[in-house]
């Protein structure tokens, strides 16, 4: 196989593991710590696969990297906001344990 | 990219091991520290893999950004909230870890299946920016992307305020529970917590 530079497909296979590895703690943390971690992984995913396509078909133009500018920049922001709101959780309830904050389940 | 293919595989095939067996870690670890302290590595290997892609500003900005202040962030968290607590047993748990597992297997294998059968429109590596993809993206962010750029700082800002407002200590004058003044002097002391789960 006569290669150039790495296929596209590594790339892009790297991120769809990451991204069900991300989903799959999401579904599964019992800290809630580690469900915002969880979500951290999926963002990374995401911006894994934006870099990739805007290198490998917008090199020009390279939309894809100011895209994941902003996607870093609103993960900063969401991180610390979901960190507040965890804190205040804590205080309130003395607990991380996701299955014990079900105030809002019927 | 002037460094050798055979270098190029070497250094993503480390990479992305790196990342994929430090995200199973930061999700099936026991300690929330350790998962905390491979989260860095995760992020410091995705900016190595921005590396390989030409682009030296967004792995810097992922370096500083989330090495720098998310994960810091998170261990400060974990600092915060770590107490020794015994979880209570979910009666049906064997049933959710099976139905969850394979939501996530079908996601994978539909993700890898459209990554591997879609035939990608790649362009040529010549009209490639390159080095200069620092310069391209500071003229995106003040020609076309401008008002989203504004709109970042907007958003920061609230944030801040948000984290701000939700995880601060409320100060007040007489206790909810007991009806004593409270001493306005030691905000941080140890207290009982007022919505405890009566259940």
């Amino acid at each position: 196989m006569n290669l150039e530079s790495i296929p596209i497909q590594a790339f892009l296979i790297t991120s769809s593991l990451l991204f069900c590895i991300g989903i799959w703690g999401l579904l599964n943390s019992r800290n809630a710590v580690r469900v915002l971690m969880s979500i951290e992984l999926m963002l990374n995913a995401v911006n894994i696969n934006l870099m990739a396509f805007s290198s490998y078909i917008d090199n020009n133009l390279i939309q894809g990297q100011v895209f994941t500018i902003f996607v870093i920049t609103v993960a900063a922001a969401e991180a610390a906001v979901g960190l507040a709101i965890l804190l205040s959780l804590y205080r309130n309830r003395v607990t991380v344990d996701m299955e014990s904050f079900n105030l809002l389940k019927w | 990219m002037s460094i050798a293919l055979t270098t190029q595989i070497i250094c993503f095939t480390v990479l992305s091991l790196v990342v994929i067996i430090g995200a199973l870690g930061v999700v099936l670890l026991e300690s929330i520290v350790y998962s905390a302290f491979l989260l860095g590595g995760v992020f410091m290997s995705v900016a190595g893999l921005y590396l390989l892609l030409n682009a030296s500003f967004v792995a810097a900005a992922q370096v500083l950004v989330y090495v720098g202040a998310v994960n810091v962030l998170i261990i400060f968290a974990i600092m915060l909230v770590n107490k020794k607590e015994d979880l209570k047993p979910i009666q049906d748990i064997k049933s959710r870890r099976i139905i969850s597992t394979s939501i996530c297997l079908t996601l994978l294998s539909l993700l890898i299946r459209v990554d591997l059968t879609n035939v990608w429109s790649l362009s040529s590596p010549q009209n490639s920016v390159g080095e200069e993809s620092t310069i391209r993206i500071g003229e995106h962010l003040f020609s076309d992307y401008l008002l989203p750029f504004e709109l970042a700082s907007v958003l920061l800002l609230m944030a801040m305020i948000g984290a701000i407002v939700l995880a601060r200590r409320d100060v007040m004058n007489k206790d909810i529970s007991t009806g004593l003044p409270v001493d306005q002097e030691l905000i941080e002391k140890s207290s009982k917590p007022l919505l405890t789960n009566k259940s």
